[in-house]
């Protein structure tokens, strides 16, 4: 596959929340996502990794370092620019985040009617995405009524009304059961293959990661230990963190 | 208890001016005290425009209009009611004092009302290019509703209770019918009466009210 502008390129990432004292939750991270890539962020809790995602959907303000979305540093962006970006960058999130008070056509019509889009236009886009989603006959049911699977649909479907060129996986499958996952990842495969959105998850389960992901960055204590390409990454593991996290223990040598 | 009937209409027009003072200075109440409730809100800490010292001098501005006893700023406002409305005695001059008394009550009912929302919510609408218009608008204000509507009928119900506290300095009402018949004169039952039409009031609001916030609510069913 041939290498153009990174769709996400990051350097010398870090970021510091200051409390009662200081937390670097990330340190110096460089990042590429090529266009087409699914891109896995694996690592234990308090890793990091919600944060770098939450800087890369312009959520927090990093420290020091660059993020490029299509060659474009968003640190510099403001008011109307950042908006334009924000639809650029899709986000789904373990909680789902959907509007309780609006039905399931609502919600994937929501960021459709930020952008004051006609009446019509909202209408066949939504049946567009309801289609792709698989929940044609869930448009006028209120997310109370779905199970969770159902409603991580309909936040994807949500996520994608903007045509974004990628979309930002937090925890996508953690709230669900392995079959569920199953299909949600799926999902997120084919509407990767078929609508040419890169997609990067973010995750604590090794299972997400060899589902789905051509490329992966293992994260311990805000610091990239490990990146490369799937599988090969994973066949001979020489990291500590790697190998925890494959459920290889560190004594069985 | 022939007595009696011959106050009925007296309990009439007092229930009429009643729910008359309680609606219109419900209504003025929020006219200021929504847009105060959500500003106090969007400029809290974790709010949509963290803004420390708006926030604090707001919030004195509520506590301040909440502390001050009814009985007090009813009289306090007599030269400004005098102003507004011609006169400081009836159910249209107790309207002004309701509605200054109700306003910071509103306020911090709609900003609970607005701090129940799912923060979450409110970053997946940012994630999706929303303004800070757009949120408040699109967002935190349709999914409160419910517990606005629930706002709105303890507020009414507040109301009712300081209408009566009106009536009995000259506002009109039941309240007045219940301190000028029922106690200057001894008319214990003329009392009773109209503490059960208040108990009546009362209960129809929260009813009326919790059926409709059930009703428009698609979370909690």
């Amino acid at each position: 596959m041939s290498e153009g502008t990174p769709i996400i390129q990051i350097r010398g990432l870090s970021k510091t929340f200051v409390t009662d004292h200081e937390i670097m939750a990330l340190r110096n991270i460089d990042l590429d996502v090529q266009k087409g890539d699914i891109f896995g962020i694996i690592g234990m809790s308090g890793a990091g990794k919600s944060t770098l995602l939450r800087c890369i959907a312009l959520l927090e303000t990093p420290t020091s370092g660059t993020i490029e979305i299509e060659g474009r540093d968003i640190s510099t962006l403001r008011g109307r620019d950042l908006i334009a970006l924000r639809k650029q960058i899709g986000v789904i999130f373990q909680g789902y985040h959907l509007l309780m008070q609006r039905t399931v056509r609502r919600n994937i019509a929501f960021p459709l009617e930020l952008e004051h889009k006609s009446k019509e236009e909202i209408a066949r886009r939504t049946d567009e995405l309801l289609e792709i989603v698989g929940l044609s006959d869930k448009a006028n049911a209120y997310p109370s009524q779905l199970s969770g699977g159902q409603k991580q649909r309909v936040a994807i479907a949500r996520a994608l009304a903007s045509n974004p060129k990628i979309i930002l996986c937090d925890e996508p499958t953690s709230a669900l059961d392995s079959v569920t996952t199953k299909s949600i990842l799926q999902l997120l495969t084919d509407i990767n293959r078929n609508l040419g959105v890169s997609v990067m998850i973010i995750t604590h389960e090794i299972g997400v990661v060899r589902a789905i992901c051509n490329k992966v960055a293992v994260i311990n204590d805000g610091l990239f230990v490990e990146q490369g390409e799937m599988p090969g990454i994973f066949q001979k593991p020489t990291n500590a963190v790697t190998r925890l996290l494959l459920g290889l223990g560190e004594e069985d040598e | 208890m022939g007595d009696f009937a011959k106050y009925i209409p007296e309990f009439l027009t007092g229930t009429q001016e009643t729910l008359y003072m309680v609606l219109v200075s419900a209504m003025f109440a929020y006219l200021v005290g929504l847009p105060l409730g959500v500003w106090v809100t969007i400029t809290d800490r974790d709010g949509l425009r963290p803004n420390r010292a708006i926030n604090s001098v707001l919030s004195v501005i509520i506590n301040v209009g909440r502390s001050v006893p009814f009985i007090i700023l009813i009289v306090a406002l007599i030269p400004l009611t005098r102003f507004l409305v011609g006169t400081s005695i009836g159910p249209t001059a107790a309207i002004v004092a309701l509605s200054v008394a109700a306003a910071p009550f509103v306020a911090r009912m709609v900003e609970t009302s607005l701090k129940e929302i799912d923060l979450g919510m409110i970053e997946a609408a940012r994630t999706m290019g929303a303004t800070d218009w757009q949120i408040i608008f699109r967002v935190m204000l349709p999914e409160s509703v419910p517990s606005l509507i629930r706002g709105l009928s303890i507020t009414i119900i507040t109301l009712v209770g300081y209408s009566a506290m009106a009536g009995a300095v000259g506002g009109g009402g039941l309240g007045f019918i219940a301190i000028s018949y029922g106690y200057n004169r001894f008319k214990d039952d003329v009392m009773l009466v109209t503490v059960i039409l208040m108990i009546a009031i009362v209960s129809a609001i929260q009813l009326l009210f919790e059926l409709v916030a059930k009703a428009v609510d698609k979370k909690n069913r």
